[in-house]
């Protein structure tokens, strides 16, 4: 057959066919789009607004200055801008768990045995998952940045349009480590039950125990050393560098970075390699 | 000695076989799946497997088709080895799956180009090749609905249309009739024996349904707890069982079984009821002169009835097992793949 000459570029094609047909149902489907939408809105909306930190902070007492304290606490002086970001990663949080249930309807559904049954590499088969998952949480980021631009986020002082780039491709290393975490877990899974509880269980406790609502130099001891191992903390510090912050500190920021990369890479090897052993039985 | 040499090679040239399996076997935990299944597979057959439920016939599929690893033995598809060079085996076979695994939300054609893309044919020669399909599998009219739409008869044929994107030498079907109505069935049926005679294809496929088995397929293998019961044609079977039964009537009241017995091919007479029941090997030629026989010595024939064996004695005569035991399980199957399609 002449099918077989060609292969890398025969992978690219398999691997963005496999991507299109997840982003697709997604893209054709509008309502399913903003329902997916409605919760860290409603997240963002209504208990960012209802939060107002900066209320406890007494305004009649002198030498205190309110904007002061915010800043030193959140980094900037709007807790609503502070949450919004926490708001991206938690969308990318629940838009990965999807990739990985996602795998378990196809394995149902007798997809997945059709897929195995074509050349396309295992390894093609888990990437397409990982991307399209990525690709889809790196849009409702976008959209959730608008959203909480309209609802009053400010800028930090040192904001440059170009840093949304960064913000996008911070993003995409946290989404690719979580969609192969996630995807690990379900690889062998036949059921939907066990592994939606396994990822509930991870979760809420991920999005917690994260800087997503609080700083978590703020936090207890032992709490602050679960946050600082929790690879959202370092997405949400980098993100709200790049978008509120209004002192950035790049040293920080490049510590996010080579540790969301680390970490997606290694989780990215290990869903791979296990793709490898655990896809064919 | 070395001619004996040279013509066991000649036969190799010849008979290429285009599946071959050795002692293939499939545990899951303690549960042999598949039991040392040996078998071997000529170029532009039609080979079933056919068993109940559970008898591991999918299990076998799965390891020909590259997505089971078997625990022992070994199998081979045109060639390939299917654990060391799956790759190349799956560049050749084309599969038609048990399950309706066409995406609901996407149309016709965007279905079967997704399957040209897994298997990297490009664009243009792609959709050329989903029109002809989809011609092919009748589906032109309706290749822009989404898939959501179709009917089960239209769905298996979608699925068939998916497996041959990559015009495959070899097909491998699994139940590919299951649930569907007595026509989409011979309609199916009509795809599979065409697809045999215009392409040559060879095709594997299993089957619960005695008459498909017996209507396509030019060799069956009776496959019952993960063992190959009997291999053969379905007119080598049917005719090991002994012949066919020949159901009679004379108007005189004499007793003919005698004269009957001395017919040639004729194995069996019995009287019931006043009724002959000749059990006879090839019915049609011996019938023709028990009647004969009859004649010449005075007596007349009132009734004949001839009833051929189907395969469904010999399946009973195998594994044991009636039909319905069989059909039973099925029930419940169709049930569990009810919950397994629920609307996400």
């Amino acid at each position: 057959m002449s099918e077989t000459n060609g292969n890398s570029k025969s992978k690219l094609h398999g691997l963005w066919a496999l991507t299109n047909r997840e982003l697709k149902k997604w893209y054709k489907e509008p309502v399913l789009f903003f329902l997916s939408m409605i919760q860290p809105i409603l997240w963002m909306g209504l208990l960012g607004k209802s939060m107002n930190i900066g209320a406890l902070i007494p305004t009649n007492i002198p030498g205190i200055d309110s904007k002061t304290i915010m800043e030193q606490t959140f980094g900037t002086s709007d807790y609503f801008s502070f949450m919004a970001v926490g708001m991206i990663g938690m969308t990318a949080l629940f838009t990965t768990m999807f990739s990985g249930m996602s795998i378990v309807w196809d394995r149902r559904l007798g997809f997945l045995n059709k897929v195995l049954s074509t050349p396309v590499s295992r390894a093609v088969i888990i990437f397409s998952k990982i991307l399209s998952a990525a690709l889809r949480s790196m849009f409702q980021a976008g959209i959730i940045i608008i959203i909480a631009v309209a609802f009053g986020l400010q800028f930090g002082a040192n904001f440059n349009p170009l840093n949304i780039l960064g913000i996008f491709a911070i993003m995409f290393l946290l989404c690719v480590g979580l969609s192969s975490l996630f995807i690990a877990l379900t690889l062998r899974s036949t059921r939907m039950e066990t592994p939606m509880a396994i990822m509930n269980l991870i979760n809420l406790p991920m999005m917690f125990a994260s800087n997503a609502f609080y700083p978590a130099k703020l936090m207890p001891d032992w709490l602050q050393t679960v946050v600082n191992v929790n690879p959202l903390s370092y997405t949400n510090d980098a993100v709200r560098q790049l978008l509120i912050v209004n002192t950035v500190d790049y040293a920080q920021l490049a510590l996010d970075f080579t540790y969301v990369g680390i970490f997606a890479a290694i989780v990215a090897t290990i869903g791979i390699v296990l793709s490898w052993r655990y896809l064919t039985k | 000695m070395r001619v004996r040499k040279q013509t066991s090679n000649e036969r190799e040239v010849k008979n290429v076989n285009v599946i071959e399996a050795n002692d293939l076997t499939k545990r899951f935990g303690k549960l042999v799946a598949v039991d040392h299944v040996s078998f071997s597979i000529e170029e532009g057959e039609i080979f079933g497997f056919l068993g109940p439920n559970g008898a591991g016939k999918t299990t076998t599929i799965n390891m020909l088709i590259t997505i089971l690893k078997p625990t022992e033995g070994k199998a081979s598809v045109l060639g390939f080895d299917i654990t060391k060079q799956d790759n190349n085996v799956r560049n050749v076979i084309g599969v038609v799956p048990q399950e309706y695994t066409a995406d609901e939300d996407l149309t016709g054609l965007e279905n079967v180009l997704l399957c040209a893309d897994l298997y990297g044919i490009p664009r243009d020669v792609a959709k050329e090749r989903a029109m002809d399909l989809l011609k092919f599998v009748e589906l032109t009219d309706f290749k822009d609905k989404k898939v959501q739409t179709y009917s089960g008869g239209m769905r298996r044929r979608l699925e068939l249309a998916c497996g041959l994107i990559n015009r495959p030498k070899v097909l491998f079907l699994d139940e590919p009739t299951l649930g569907l109505d007595v026509q989409t069935r011979a309609a199916t049926w009509d795809y599979i024996r065409k697809l045999k005679k215009e392409f040559g294809m060879t095709l594997f496929m299993t089957t619960h349904y005695l008459e498909e088995a017996d209507a396509l397929c030019d060799r069956v293998a009776i496959i019952d707890h993960g063992k190959i019961i009997v291999i053969g044609s379905p007119g080598e079977l049917k005719h090991n069982l002994g012949g066919d039964l020949i159901t009679l009537t004379i108007k005189e009241n004499d007793d003919v079984s005698g004269l009957i017995q001395k017919v040639e091919h004729v194995k069996e007479v019995r009287k019931e009821d006043g009724a002959y029941r000749v059990k006879a090997e090839f019915g049609e030629i011996t019938t023709p002169f028990i009647i004969e026989a009859l004649r010449k010595k005075g007596y007349t024939v009132t009734r004949l009835s001839l009833t051929e064996p189907t395969l469904n004695e010999v399946y009973l005569e195998y594994t044991g097992r009636s039909i319905r035991d069989a059909e039973e399980s099925r029930e419940s199957f169709a049930a569990q793949r009810m919950m397994r399609r629920r609307p996400r």
